[in-house]
């Protein structure tokens, strides 16, 4: 029974479960953040407030803490792993024909983290406290940001990673739970680059259209 | 045609190894890549100098000795066959051959481009094996099986336990060999038996030696000489949950 909790398979079995809750809460988000396009604050403050504040939410929310922080702590040690299994590269050169996105998930969840960091200090941190902010007005909060040329251009930056990310992550969760089908394998295949491209192109396209209008 | 090889010389598991550029002359495109070696070994013995030593046995795309890494490839740049099945047709005159060994914690160097492989064999010995006394062949239709059950068990059966596929992965894991020889068992009724046994000691021996997790990258399926799919590696997962 020790072994399952430390098994290769066990620890990619976590991380695509949480990635996968991940995948569910980022179209939620997507949906309050495309009020931000309203001209009026209320719509995008009082969504904002009522996932601050509606219990079953506040339960959703831990879910979703942990599982962003297991599925970081997981990545790590199994990319740390990784690298230990191979302690010499080769020096030819790795040209095996593989899913060119899957090369980098480390340095692609990396800047994500990253960006998860700066926005939970922009707001997360606001609503619990932890930094100075009205946290019933982060529509006025997030329009400052998106005015700032450098934010919009980091902003851009992360969520075409985020696609990257989420390309081969979507399709990869899935033959990871072992579901892996003769038909509906290329049909999530066709969903992840629908995923990846929509999802990362839906937040970006907020800030371009706050700055530019 | 005359090439120009790039080829990794290491005394031992414990020395440091380097590139060493040999010149060969005279190599024919109906040679193999292990004919070619051959007689670049022939060359090196009559000027006196050590032969590269490669491991080979069969020749024949069974045995999965003859695996080297050509070009930044698994068993070079064809797809579908074993480095001694690699023609020197491949290759054109005046190309620069890059030849390395599987690089991997797993797999120690043991000379030049011979590794040691015995982590695949201590794998299945872990479980890779049906332990009942089977007695004579069995009447082949005492037990039925699917046919797809059979074709897909036959199609992981093939897996020769080369290691190009722990050689391809970024992460060194050997997640496709062992998936296959799970498979090969967990599709048939005989196999179903020891199915949660096997693949429990399979997969713990799998971490225990020191391979990389699976990151479904593919490159194991895109450089297997036997066409071995990932498919299998799903269905390992399936086992293993099935089996906790």
């Amino acid at each position: 029974m020790k072994h399952v909790l430390f098994a290769s398979i066990s620890k990619k079995f976590v991380m695509a479960l949480a990635g996968l809750f991940l995948l569910t809460f980022l179209p939620v988000h997507l949906g309050i953040n495309f009020m931000l396009l309203n001209s009026d604050p209320e719509p995008f403050n009082e969504a904002a407030h009522f996932m601050a504040t509606f219990p079953p939410v506040k339960i959703v929310e831990i879910i979703l803490i942990a599982a962003i922080l297991i599925h970081i702590i997981y990545g790590l040690i199994i990319q740390i792993q990784n690298w230990i299994a191979r302690p010499v590269g080769y020096r030819s050169g790795e040209k095996a024909e593989t899913s060119f996105f899957s090369k980098f998930m480390i340095w692609t969840g990396g800047t994500i983290f990253i960006f998860l960091l700066i926005h939970f200090f922009n707001f997360y941190f606001v609503k619990l406290g932890l930094v100075q902010g009205d946290p019933e007005n982060f529509y006025d909060m997030a329009h400052q940001l998106f005015r700032i040329t450098g934010y919009n251009i980091f902003y851009l930056i992360c969520f075409i990673l985020l696609g990257f990310h989420l390309y081969h992550a979507f399709g990869s969760a899935f033959q990871t739970l072992g579901l892996n089908h003769r038909i509906w394998t290329p049909v999530i295949k066709v969903l992840s680059v629908i995923y990846a491209i929509l999802i990362p192109a839906g937040f970006a396209s907020i800030p371009i259209i706050i700055w530019l209008f | 045609m005359k090439v120009t090889l790039k080829i990794w010389r290491q005394e031992n598991a414990r020395s440091k190894g380097s590139f060493q550029t040999y010149e060969l002359d005279g190599v024919s495109v109906e040679m193999s890549f292990l004919e070619m070696l051959d007689s670049l070994n022939t060359k090196l013995i009559k000027e006196g100098k050590e032969p590269v030593a490669f491991d080979h046995d069969c020749r024949e795309g069974i045995c999965g000795s003859c695996g080297m890494y050509i070009n930044g490839h698994p068993h070079g740049p064809a797809t579908g066959i074993t480095t001694c099945h690699l023609s020197m047709r491949y290759f054109k005159d005046g190309d620069t051959i890059t030849v390395e060994p599987w690089r991997a914690k797993a797999f120690p160097v043991i000379k030049d481009l011979i590794i040691d492989r015995n982590a695949l064999d201590k794998i299945q010995i872990a479980g890779g094996f049906i332990s009942v006394n089977v007695g004579s062949a069995a009447e082949s239709h005492a037990m039925p099986v699917k046919k797809n059950n059979s074709d897909d068990a036959f199609d992981s059966a093939i897996c020769i336990g080369c290691g190009a596929c722990v050689a391809a992965c970024k992460n060194a894991s050997a997640a496709l060999f062992v998936s296959a020889k799970i498979s090969q068992f967990a599709l048939l009724p005989q196999g179903r038996v020891e199915a949660k046994e096997r693949v429990r000691a399979m997969v713990a021996k799998m971490d225990e030696v020191g391979f990389g997790n699976c990151s479904n990258t593919g490159a194991c399926e895109a450089e297997c000489p036997k066409h071995i799919k990932l498919v299998n590696i799903a269905r390992m997962n399936r086992e293993f949950y099935k089996a906790y």
